[in-house]
């Protein structure tokens, strides 16, 4: 990186910048008193953490569990683990983060049949035994050594918390066990799931957890949240910059602080003050949004070939297919009259589903792009008759 | 401070205020007066007993109250040698009957046990089996010989959610009692009750949304109370909307700007609508659930209650053939959503179908001719 974060710019700012405490937490302020009360109040329930990407989730739950155990769940360590499981035992793979306090895993790395066994395993594991520091009693400078005492006043929970990321892609077999683990393991440890989409998330598991929404930050907020990294970084943000990154990042925070640091090595890069050409798109934007002006500008079998071949260019680059049917419809809705957008959106919902129960993506991608050309060449037609009648 | 109190205090809420006793059990007077009668008269004379309902009505519960009222409370000698329970926890194959159940309900009964009231233990085990629709359609036909061999000695209490799924043979061994979900004054009162004894300010508006999430499921309201009263903020009094976020469901009002947005006609309007609530978080299908509601709710009795039912009239002033256009689209919704389909398309094309569906009531057209089709 050319841009001069001195010191340990081998961080992303968006970690670097990332609060770790309660008190620095800046956006959702009328989540933060909820979070202190409950690490206040000793016992926690489990948790369930929703909203859009980039709203902050994963922030608040660091910020949480450093509220309740103190700077030691910073000290973690990375493990790629591979776990016998099942009968007959199949290796699944999971990398997990852990503390002495916590682990953090995304058990959906694990694909759809084996998760459930990964998070019986490791919920059981981790639940066996209560965490270390809690059976030596806390005071002034205990045993866990090295400058970060600090224990918080009431001493730690007896518990470990397992913080399990993505769990609205858990399979439902997967999502049916943890509900039985959940409730066999409630002395020793807490699970923090994390998901998404709320919708996916099974309603019992639901109904076990405190529900905590996290919605994506107003750009109000996001526009703070860039000036305040800007400032320690010492970029120079021009108000235009700003505006463009707040729009393009949709309220997801994360996105717009990467977006700010690419910008800002770009300007870096060619030595010139930070300027609105410097906010890029990602290529797969570029690529989508290439294919929706396509499918606008030219409706026909070599149009289509064209648009075909951009999709699969971005599905051989792993962009997932939602992602991809999301922004050619917000690019479409932009480019058209709005009189088309409840066609658009009725075919989009149709293909969209096809997409989620299908098997090849690509298909339902060039149906629906097929099918947004036939119902855009029919209106062209017919209003080109209405104009020569 | 809350650390150095034993484990114990520490139970879920719902576990600590199950009901001790079977007259204790609310609401479900049918079961619990026979039980009371069974129990309290002929003591040896039990049938073995099916109770099925939905989630939180209590069945459970009357089966543990019923263990102690007969063998005195878990954990005493009666009760550990004369009793088991097997839940979900457990695994449910057929191997468990052959082997725990099995082997629990041949052996002899161990006499010379007396309750805590003094009365000699009935002659026979109890066997709890939880959640019994889950075992699976050998396990049940294996349990059908056992039930018969051992009934000198053994009664089986099985629960279910679906009385549909446990093997008829098996119903018809079984006096069956149905447990209703509960109306919703008894969940308030309990509510009320359990607010009080854990010193939690419950205001009659969250009082009625704990109620209305809850739809009936006792526990799942007194979690709900649980866990939003852990939520909120400290000092203050448990809001409508801290029980909404802890139950994951919508706080009022959310849907009724999606309602205004579409009956203003404009697109972009919509658009907003959809991309906040996606944005927000809110589950879609908690959206869908709430239009739908909406949708069934108003229109003739109750109009102009809420904000919502103001001049646009949102969903509820719709008339029947609208009404029912708009339900097609929001039970194709629902259904894509169950599929794993993207939220914000989904509600993209709800918000649409509202849009257009609107615009028709004010043009006069038939909703179903106007209405694009995916066909």
């Amino acid at each position: 990186m050319a841009s001069g974060g001195g010191g340990s710019s081998s961080l992303l700012w968006v970690d670097k910048h990332r609060p770790t405490t309660l008190s620095r937490l800046t956006l959702h302020p009328d989540l933060t008193p909820r979070l202190r009360r409950l690490a206040s109040g000793g016992d926690l329930p489990h948790l369930l953490f929703y909203g859009p990407a980039g709203g902050g989730k994963r922030t608040r739950i660091l910020a949480l569990l450093r509220e309740l155990y103190g700077p030691g769940v910073e000290r973690t360590k990375i493990e790629h683990r591979v776990l016998k499981v099942g009968t007959p035992p199949r290796a699944a793979e999971v990398t997990t983060v852990s503390s002495a306090y916590h682990i953090e895993v995304n058990a959906s790395d694990a694909g759809p049949t084996a998760d459930r066994l990964v998070t019986q395993q490791l919920v059981k594991e981790i639940a066996s035994s209560s965490p270390l520091s809690t059976l030596v009693p806390t005071g002034g400078s205990g045993g866990g050594g090295g400058g970060g005492e600090g224990a918080p006043a009431g001493g730690r929970p007896p518990f470990k918390v397992i913080v399990l990321l993505d769990a609205d892609l858990l399979s439902r077999g997967a999502q049916a066990a943890l509900r039985r683990t959940m409730e066999r393991y409630t002395r020793t440890c807490r699970l923090v799931l994390v998901a998404d989409s709320v919708t996916k998330v099974a309603a019992p598991l639901r109904s076990r957890c405190l529900g905590l929404r996290v919605p994506a930050a107003t750009p109000t907020a996001v526009g703070e949240l860039l000036a305040g990294v800007a400032r320690r970084e010492g970029v120079a943000l021009p108000a235009a910059v700003a505006a463009d990154l707040v729009t393009a990042a949709g309220g997801n925070a994360r996105r717009a602080v990467l977006g700010l640091e690419v910008a800002a090595a770009a300007a870096a890069a060619t030595g010139t003050p930070l300027a609105p050409r410097h906010v890029v798109r990602a290529d797969w934007q570029v690529a989508a949004d290439e294919a929706a002006a396509q499918m606008v500008r030219a409706q026909s079998p070599d149009s289509l070939l064209a648009v075909r071949a951009k999709l699969y260019d971005l599905l051989g680059h792993a962009v997932p297919a939602d992602v991809v049917l999301r922004r050619l419809v917000a690019e479409l809705l932009g480019r058209v009259d709005q009189e088309h957008a409840p066609a658009i959106c009725l075919w989009a919902a149709r293909f969209d589903h096809r997409l989620a129960t299908g098997a090849k993506a690509v298909v339902h991608l060039e149906a629906f792009a097929a099918r947004f050309m036939a119902i855009y060449k029919q209106f062209l037609t017919e209003q080109a008759a209405m104009c020569d009648s | 401070m809350y650390f150095d109190l034993p484990a114990k205090a520490k139970a879920p809420t719902a576990c600590k205020y199950r009901p001790a006793t079977i007259s204790d059990v609310r609401h479900q007077t049918q079961a619990v007066s026979t039980l009371t009668r069974s129990v309290a008269s002929a003591r040896a004379n039990l049938p073995h007993l099916l109770l099925y309902g939905p989630p939180g009505t209590g069945k459970t519960s009357t089966a543990l109250a019923l263990a102690r009222e007969l063998y005195g409370p878990p954990g005493s000698p009666a009760y550990t040698a004369r009793v088991l329970e097997l839940n979900a926890s457990d695994e449910r194959g057929i191997a468990v009957v052959r082997d725990r159940i099995n082997t629990f309900a041949a052996g002899a009964v161990a006499t010379g046990y007396t309750t805590p009231a003094g009365h000699p233990t009935p002659p026979f085990k109890l066997i709890i089996l939880d959640e019994a629709d889950a075992v699976t359609a050998d396990a049940q036909t294996a349990l059908r010989r056992a039930m018969e061999v051992t009934s000198r000695v053994t009664r089986f209490v099985l629960i279910c959610n679906y009385v549909s799924r446990v093997i008829p043979p098996l119903a018809s061994r079984c006096a069956k009692f149905r447990f209703a979900p509960l109306p919703a004054a008894a969940v308030g009162d309990t509510l009320d009750t359990i607010a009080t004894a854990e010193g939690v300010d419950l205001p009659p508006a969250a009082r009625d949304a704990l109620i209305d999430a809850s739809g009936g499921d006792l526990r799942r309201a007194i979690t709900l109370l649980q866990s939003a009263s852990r939520g909120a903020a400290a000092g203050e009094p448990l809001s409508p909307d801290t029980v909404a976020a802890a139950a994951c469901t919508l706080p009022p009002g959310v849907v009724a700007g999606l309602e205004t947005a579409a009956a203003s006609g404009q697109f972009s309007a919509v658009r907003t609508a959809v991309e906040g609530l996606v944005g927000g978080g809110y589950a879609a299908t908690a959206v869908l659930e709430e239009l739908g509601r909406r949708l069934s709710a108003g229109g003739k009795q109750e109009g102009g209650d809420t904000a919502a039912d103001g001049p646009g009239g949102g969903v509820a002033a719709m008339d029947d053939l609208q009404k029912s256009a708009v339900a097609v689209k929001l039970a194709d919704a629902e259904r894509r959503l169950i599929d794993g389909a993207d939220e914000l398309i989904q509600l993209l094309d709800v918000g649409c179908c509202l849009m257009v569906v609107f615009g028709v009531g004010r043009s006069g057209d038939s909703p179903m001719s106007i209405l694009p089709t995916a066909t």
